[in-house]
């Protein structure tokens, strides 16, 4: 039982509390701003979880990760502006549009490794940003707004933010149970083998490249279910949800918080966003912090917040 | 119709020319130092503005382009000395994190000494008229020294890697860096001049792209990825690749804009073309790394690694 009681996981229990109860906060002190943020945070994090599973699990350095939330963003989108605003048609549409692309991407991208594999996936979300950017009957470069949020025949009412908020958490939650069950199986053993020695999973008779580009689609699957909730949240998308910094935004999310492991994203997304409004409050050109403080946590804290519970815990187990 | 068709050939040439001194930069760090480096879009972008600012003290375009040049050289020199040394043997993905700080920090202090509005850089008169160079055929002056430069700095850069003994330091750290430094070259010296060197072409970049289109924050952010894609189709860490790589997106990426539009035009209905082009066009060279990367994963002239 007390091995149980690490530090680590206490954090984690805090954490599902902490966001399952966030609504009674916000509706006991009237902080609605509260709402609005952790919304953000928790679709987020749902993106970050995905982006996880290839980078952190699968060692898959992908930079395009926000081309998925664009391309499932922009399903719910241009359904919207076409009149159909059935959840049931758009957000399927989302994850298959969003697997479709990962489909594409992993397919030609997994051919190679390393530092390749990092430009290819760039560019291929670019490619995606330019050629949203080029449609001009949704918008073009300004994006367009979205009128009516997802209909779900009544059955959830998606412009109740409360609801809102439970309906984006309960699918973080799915992910990360999706995630678990992943990663523990032969599949996600085969996935982490072929991170760690790719070769020797090849000469064992695992054909790697099959396995690698079925997590990609998963992931990928994933980060367009996180856009159809972003284009809900903002009533709005845009080319630049899919620019490429975003997709850096979720590489310091799960790098920030602790690659490979289960909550690290999660722990990513609530440290970012929460010290950008934090530093943004204190001055405008709150990058100039971010930006070397980036460098410091590449040079002096590799495992994240994750890999600090995990000292934590380690050192207690010793004393 | 034709002048038309050659003066695209030669924005083309131009575009690409230019792109080539961002990938040589881009492709030679990594060559030799296995850096990957995000933030060499962040010294397109201050290249840019050191020559807007400069011009405007001395008056004199060229003089400012020295001295933006040399400064950029120094941002370059002193990003690796703090920053980038401590990231050599690393983890691509370390290098990726930090180099995207960088990013972040060069824009955000960018926007603190210059402010968010862009800066223009004026063309002096005589380098701001077009030039005869055919009969019947004029093309602006400055595009065409712009065609000239670069062509120069790639012969430099041919001669100083392939002929000069700094040069055979550069291609045996690149291929061996521990014995290098074993053999007495001080391969710290050689790796801060190396990066430097990368800085001061895209410094030169910026600046001669600044007087065509503004000088603005994230100027650098979006020609990054054109090199990107020009330095994976070349083979990483090959200056000839990135050389016909870049000429290759240059002409796909100008004539592409100028003429699939017509072109989707003559097999689609008026609406669906006016309405697909754009979008289309600026898949172009995407497609091209996508069918070389089928062929030649490694690129279409991979250099010979340890």
């Amino acid at each position: 039982m007390s091995g149980w009681l690490t530090p680590r996981n206490i954090v984690v229990v805090i954490l599902i509390a902490g966001l399952t109860l966030l609504p009674a906060y916000v509706v006991l002190t009237g902080d609605r701003f509260a709402l609005t943020l952790f919304t953000r945070i928790v679709i987020l994090s749902l993106a970050a979880v995905s982006l996880n599973l290839i980078l952190g699990y699968g060692g898959m350095m992908s930079f395009g990760h926000a081309a998925y939330l664009g391309i499932g963003g922009y399903a719910v989108g241009i359904l919207a502006a076409e009149g159909v605003y059935s959840g049931f048609v758009q957000w399927p549409l989302a994850l298959v549009a969003s697997a479709l692309f990962a489909l594409v991407v992993g397919a030609l991208s997994l051919r190679t490794r390393g530092v390749y594999f990092i430009m290819i996936t760039l560019a291929f979300a670019q490619m995606a940003y330019y050629v949203f950017s080029g449609l001009a009957r949704y918008g073009g470069d300004d994006g367009q707004t979205i009128d009516k949020r997802s209909q779900f025949a009544g059955l959830l009412n998606l412009e109740n933010k409360v609801v809102f908020y439970y309906v984006c958490l309960v699918l973080l939650f799915a992910c990360i149970y999706l995630v678990w069950r992943l990663v523990n199986s032969r599949f996600g053993l085969v996935i982490q083998g072929a991170r760690s020695n790719e070769a020797r999973m090849r000469a064992i008779g695992f054909p790697t490249y099959r396995y690698k580009l079925v997590c990609f689609v998963i992931a990928g699957t994933m980060g367009g279910l996180a856009g159809a909730l972003v284009a809900n949240n903002t009533d709005f998308v845009s080319p630049a949800m899919m620019f490429w910094t975003r997709s850096g935004d979720l590489i310091v999310m799960v790098v920030l918080g602790g690659m490979g492991t289960l909550f690290g994203p999660v722990f990513g997304a609530i440290f970012l966003l929460v010290l950008e409004e934090v530093l943004s409050g204190f001055t405008e050109y709150w990058q100039i912090i971010l930006g070397p403080l980036l460098v410091l946590v590449v040079l002096f804290a590799r495992g994240g917040i994750d890999g600090l519970l995990r000292s934590l815990s380690r050192e207690k187990s010793h004393g | 119709m034709t002048s038309l068709f050659f003066e695209q050939c030669l924005n083309g040439l131009q575009f690409g020319l230019l792109l080539f001194l961002l990938a040589a930069g881009l492709t030679l760090v990594f060559g030799i130092m296995d850096l990957v480096n995000l933030a060499h879009g962040s010294l397109y972008m201050v290249g840019a503005y050191f020559a807007a600012t400069f011009a405007a003290w001395t008056n004199s375009f060229v003089l400012g382009a020295v001295m933006a040049l040399i400064a950029t050289l120094v941002v370059g020199m002193v990003v690796e000395v703090v920053v980038m040394r401590r990231m050599y043997g690393r983890d691509h993905l370390d290098h990726v994190l930090a180099t995207f700080g960088l990013i972040l920090f060069f824009d955000e202090l960018v926007r603190l000494i210059w402010g968010p509005g862009g800066l223009s850089l004026p063309l002096p008169s005589w380098l701001n008229r077009p030039v005869q160079i055919l009969p019947g055929f004029q093309y602006s002056g400055y595009r065409l020294s712009i065609i000239v430069v670069s062509l120069a700095v790639a012969v430099f850069l041919y001669v100083l890697v392939m002929r000069t003994r700094i040069g055979m330091l550069i291609r045996a750290g690149a291929a061996n860096r521990e014995m290098v430094g074993a053999l007495g070259v001080n391969i710290k010296l050689l790796f801060t001049l190396v990066f430097g060197l990368g800085a001061a072409l895209a410094g030169l970049a910026g600046l001669m792209q600044a007087p065509i289109l503004t000088v603005q924050i994230g100027m650098g952010e979006n020609i990054l990825i054109l090199a990107f894609v020009i330095t994976v189709i070349g083979g990483i860490g090959s200056i000839r690749g990135a050389f016909i790589a870049a000429i290759m997106v240059g002409f796909i990426d100008t004539l592409g804009r100028a003429y699939f539009p017509e072109i989707l035009r003559s097999f689609l209905s008026k609406d669906v073309a006016a309405t697909a082009a754009p979008a289309l066009s600026s898949m172009l060279i995407y497609l091209l790394m996508a069918i070389v990367l089928i062929a030649r994963p490694e690129g279409l002239f991979p250099a010979v690694r340890k």
